[in-house]
């Protein structure tokens, strides 16, 4: 596999796509309501990302009309933007979105909680999260990109989760989908050896019932084959000799 | 954005079943069950035995595909 170590100059142009993304993320997170479409959170997440003077990652990528993904509770990730679908009091909103800075990607996903929903879904949603912080602490040089999806899926699975594997995370770096894949879940292959100067995107999908999902027939948005709803949270992370270091982040900006 | 994690795969209509299912025999001779994606289906684009087609399979069950592709 060809893998490719990022240089000094390269983890610092993904250090300002991935600061320029917490942004977007974070604004995104203020702004959006129940009551808006679809659509008008991704015409607000494009233009959020144009005001910095990069380019969204999604908008054409292998064909996808949009440049954040919106799906909701039991869509998985690739919602497609909509001026009919409306976010609802009760519903979870996982956005996925990237930005490209200079020729350099970062891509980072959070799941928003509008005030109605209920405890239960709560607890998946900050679960799904906290599983990608258990996932990194495995990310580390030496270690084997199978730790991180092993971890991910221990815990997830540790509150009666399922964990998605039709849908894994990735290198990120020049392309926004490099190698190598990053599944979220432990397999019997071990994968390659992490190595500093990499960047990954890990990115758990965890699901309330069966990890089973299908593709809608716009074949974009992924479901959960029982329709019990699913959470997404995801960063972009450089392998260092020691912790991993979180580039979809921003200062004063919480994760 | 996370990447599908899915087989591309060659194979042969066998049968075409209820509710737009086929039965596609691949060339190791495995019988897989296969739907047709969106974008075929929305194009009207007819599916018959003895096609040859491009298949999506899931590593984590190979029984199932999805067809993405008919080849003229």
């Amino acid at each position: 596999m060809a893998v490719s170590i990022k240089s000094s100059a390269e983890i610092e142009l993904m250090r300002e796509a991935g600061r320029i993304l917490a942004i977007t993320h974070d604004e995104l997170a203020k702004q959006v309501k129940p009551g808006m479409s679809t659509l008008d959170v991704d015409r607000i997440g494009e233009e959020i990302i144009r005001s910095y003077g990069c380019i969204p990652s999604f908008l054409n990528y292998n064909g996808y009309p949009a440049s954040i993904c919106v799906s909701i509770n039991e869509e998985v990730v690739h919602g497609i933007p909509n001026e009919h679908r409306i976010i609802q009091e009760d519903d979870i909103v996982s956005l996925d979105a990237g930005v490209i800075y200079k020729g350099y990607h970062s891509d980072a996903a959070r799941t928003l909680i509008m005030p109605a929903v209920s405890d239960e879904v709560k607890k998946l949603v900050e679960v799904t999260k906290q599983s990608f912080f258990e996932g990194i602490k495995q990310a580390v040089a030496g270690n084997h990109i199978v730790d991180i999806g092993r971890a991910v899926q221990k815990y997830a699975e540790s509150y009666g989760y399922s964990v998605v594997r039709d849908l894994v995370g990735h290198g990120v770096g020049s392309k926004l989908h490099e190698e190598p894949e990053v599944p979220n879940f432990g397999g019997l292959r071990r994968g390659m050896k992490l190595r500093p100067g990499m960047t990954i995107a890990v990115e758990p999908m965890i699901n309330m019932g069966v990890y089973d999902v299908y593709w809608e027939d716009d074949d974009w948005t992924v479901v959960t084959m029982d329709g019990m709803p699913s959470a997404h949270y995801e960063n972009t992370i450089l392998i260092t000799e020691g912790e991993p270091e979180i580039l979809s982040q921003a200062p004063g900006i919480a994760l | 954005m996370s990447k599908a994690d899915v087989i591309e795969i060659e194979g042969t209509v066998v049968e075409k079943l209820p509710n737009a299912m086929f039965k596609v025999e691949l060339e190791n001779g495995h019988e897989v069950l296969a739907h047709i994606s969106g974008k075929l289906r929305m194009n009207y684009i007819k599916i018959l035995p003895g096609d040859k087609v491009t298949l999506e399979l899931s590593p984590y069950d190979l029984t199932k595909g999805r067809i993405k592709w008919r080849e003229k």
